[in-house]
């Protein structure tokens, strides 16, 4: 579909995943300096300017178990450690919130604006740091400049690209069902009211014109929502009222997050199967990712800083629960791909990720040297 | 007014795309085809009257160089003068098959030469016109392929164009006899709609201007084209002329599918599905419209819907995320 949809569905995710982070940061009473350094971290390698533009290239999406693999990189940039089960519990809120996101945007030009909330909220975190606000403002330019000019339709290509992305997910998020935006079989509600986009009229009139283009008649019908016009149209500008509220923060309340894994897909056969099926395509996914991935630049920890370990669940006895009781259709596993031939990627994987150092890791074996390949089949 | 009858499953929810739903009338077998593209594959489906589903088939797009499987944008019967052919378009060519989908009779590859980097290459918008099936692509070209009778001997006779931008949508009706009678109408995502009329060399008869508000749906019924807006219209244009005569604020978000059949069914991302009915005024003889009837897909975001009889007495839905097909006829 859309060559051009990966910078926004990252930048997106990545947003939502710092608006949890933050929360979980927070909730666990990790001390504040501490929390800050770890968004600061975070936010910095996410905006690094070597990864930016290879982001920014045009290329189709990443599947899903890929794009995966490069968040668990990012939340993994700092002296933050996540367990399987959490990570399994961040991605999964964050792609349902951008999920809804996308689904509820009223134009599909609106995504633009929700990705600007996004970087708004983004620039909070990082308030006291010129050097990383200047790369937030620097990815801004860069979207305005990429997508500014884009028409209608090119966006409503996008907009069905990252639909077709977020396909047959129906992960029941706790926070939605409460705000009474998710029904309790994992499909979201889509009002039938409210303001309309930017550029509709408010249903209901028909209008008829003669051969000369003059109205002769003007008749009104009854649609059955309850829709008002759009009171101004949202700001593109580096700062402005982007009048939409999808994008910005709704973990701002201390609210337990929880998810709901059982009876989440009716599906499931259907993801099951594409999951199942040998993805021959594999090593050219995986050459995209070392190159994503390697413009990165993860700094090492420098001293003796001392990690910690952040928990998506309340106690640790939830997570352990959590890791046991997901469903096989639900994981985020990477098949186990047979060695690649091409021994030269492989040394360049290998090298990547030999520069990552990890501590404090006693589930995993990873160490200097080990490829991303037997990282990935790890996930 | 219409009641919900039973739905029909699905293999695979449907993907987020327009005019997702292509129905099929054999009223002489009492049988009903449906298809729907989920993504990668396609689903066709055959059902009895009460919708009890009876056999199904599922397609792939042919494979490609690429990271992920290709994407099939549409799949659509043509019935034409002596066979129907199904008709698969997608991110990597266009496939047609018997109308069964058990056989592929004709594969055209897609080239992506004057593509640049940053434009997605496809092909979008299917139609039969007599002997002729047309076929829109990304670069707003329409390939017209020559259908033998029986075989598969199909054949590339004219590119045409009229269009600068994506083509989303053709809708075609059989030639009235006369000279100067328009019987194609293609459109794309600048809003732009041609109108031709076909022949061994299709010739352009007039062009309405869209003022870059896709139109994602387009239908064609004894002179009257209806089109559908990315901004929630539907608009009635006399084909011969391109003279507008009915503008509808019919939707309150994009609207995904038209069908016309006599009365007219819009669908649109709002849940949403209405039907109008069509007259000719006494005076002028230009179209009026009227709603019958709006029905509302709690909580579905609708990419296909069409009309199952003849008369408009039934019609099928199918939304986003939805692994099923609704069905609604009236009381």
């Amino acid at each position: 579909m859309s060559v051009r949809t990966l910078p926004l569905l990252f930048l997106n995710l990545g947003g939502e995943m710092l608006y949890i982070l933050d929360q979980r940061l927070r909730a666990q009473n990790i001390p504040g300096d501490k929390a800050r350094k770890v968004l600061n971290d975070i936010i910095s390698t996410m905006f690094n300017r070597k990864f930016m533009e290879e982001l920014f290239k045009p290329q189709e999406l990443y599947s899903k178990k890929a794009l995966r693999t490069v968040y668990d990189r990012l939340a993994h940039a700092s002296i933050m450690r996540l367990n399987q089960a959490s990570m399994d519990k961040l991605y999964d809120l964050m792609t349902m919130a951008f999920k809804y996101q996308v689904l509820l945007c009223p134009r599909p030009k609106d995504v633009l604006l929700v990705t600007f909330n996004h970087l708004d909220a983004i620039k909070g975190f990082i308030q006291d740091s010129p050097t990383i606000l200047h790369q937030v403002d620097e990815t801004f330019q860069q979207l305005t400049e990429t997508y500014g000019g884009l028409s209608a339709g090119e966006f409503q290509l996008i907009r069905q690209t990252l639909l077709i992305f977020f396909q047959d997910l129906h992960i029941r998020v706790s926070i939605f069902l409460k705000d009474k935006v998710q029904n309790s079989n994992g499909r979201f509600v889509l009002p039938v009211s409210g303001p309309l986009p930017w550029g509709t009229k408010v249903p209901g009139l028909i209008r008829t014109f003669n051969n000369k283009g003059e109205e002769v008649r003007k008749a009104e019908f009854k649609h059955g929502g309850s829709y008002v016009a759009a009171p101004k149209e949202g700001s593109f500008e580096l700062y402005g009222d982007r009048v939409l509220k999808l994008g910005t923060n709704m973990y701002s309340v201390n609210r337990p997050v929880e998810t709901h894994m059982s009876g989440a897909s009716e599906n499931l056969a259907a993801q099951t199967q594409e999951s199942i099926a040998p993805n021959p395509l594999a090593k050219e996914e995986l050459n995209l990712l070392a190159r994503l991935i390697g413009g990165m630049e993860i700094k090492k920890p420098s001293g003796p800083e001392p990690g910690f370990r952040l928990n998506l669940f309340t106690t640790d006895e939830e997570e352990e629960q959590a890791a046991l009781t997901r469903p096989e259709e639900l994981s985020y596993e990477v098949i186990n791909i047979q060695a690649a031939q091409d021994q030269q990627t492989n040394e360049e994987l290998a090298r990547i990720m030999g520069e990552f150092e990890i501590l404090d890791q006693p589930r995993r074996s990873a160490s200097k040297g080990d490829d991303l390949l037997a990282m990935m089949d790890e996930l | 007014m219409f009641r919900r009858e039973r739905s029909i499953p699905l293999r695979g929810s449907a993907a987020a795309l327009c005019n997702n739903l292509s129905v099929l009338q054999l009223p002489v077998r009492n049988l009903t085809h449906f298809g729907v593209v989920h993504g990668p594959s396609a689903q066709l489906l055959s059902a009895a009257p009460e919708g009890v589903p009876l056999a199904q088939r599922q397609l792939q797009a042919k494979e490609g160089a690429g990271v992920s499987p290709p994407l099939i944008t549409q799949v659509h019967w043509c019935v034409l003068p002596f066979r129907v052919l199904l008709v698969l378009t997608s991110h990597r060519g266009i496939q047609m098959y018997e109308s069964d989908g058990s056989v592929m009779v004709y594969w055209h590859a897609l080239d992506a030469g004057d593509a640049s980097l940053v434009q997605a290459v496809f092909a979008r918008g299917i139609a039969a016109s007599g002997h002729f099936i047309c076929v829109g692509m990304w670069s707003g070209r329409v390939l017209v392929f020559d259908i033998p009778a029986k075989g598969s001997n199909i054949v590339l006779s004219e590119e045409l164009a009229g269009h600068q931008t994506p083509v989303t949508d053709i809708a075609t009706e059989p030639a009235q006899g006369q000279d100067c009678i328009a019987d194609v109408v293609t459109a794309d995502d600048s809003g732009l709609l041609c109108v031709w009329r076909s022949g061994p060399e299709f010739k352009l008869l007039t062009r309405i201007p869209g003022f870059g508000v896709p139109c994602p749906s387009v239908q064609l019924w004894q002179g009257t084209i209806a089109a559908g807006y990315g901004n929630g219209q539907v608009r009635l244009y006399e084909a011969s002329t391109g003279t507008l005569h009915v503008q509808i604020d019919a939707h309150a978000r994009a609207i995904c599918a038209l069908d016309l059949a006599p009365e007219l069914l819009s669908a649109a991302e709002d849940t949403f599905v209405h039907i109008w009915k069509l007259s000719r005024s006494p005076e002028g003889g230009y179209v009026e419209v009227e709603h019958c009837h709006g029905e509302c897909v709690p909580d579905t975001q609708v990419c296909g819907a069409r009309f199952c009889d003849p008369s408009g007495s039934s019609f099928a839905v199918t939304g986003y995320d939805l692994a099923e097909i609704l069905r609604f006829s009236s009381m």
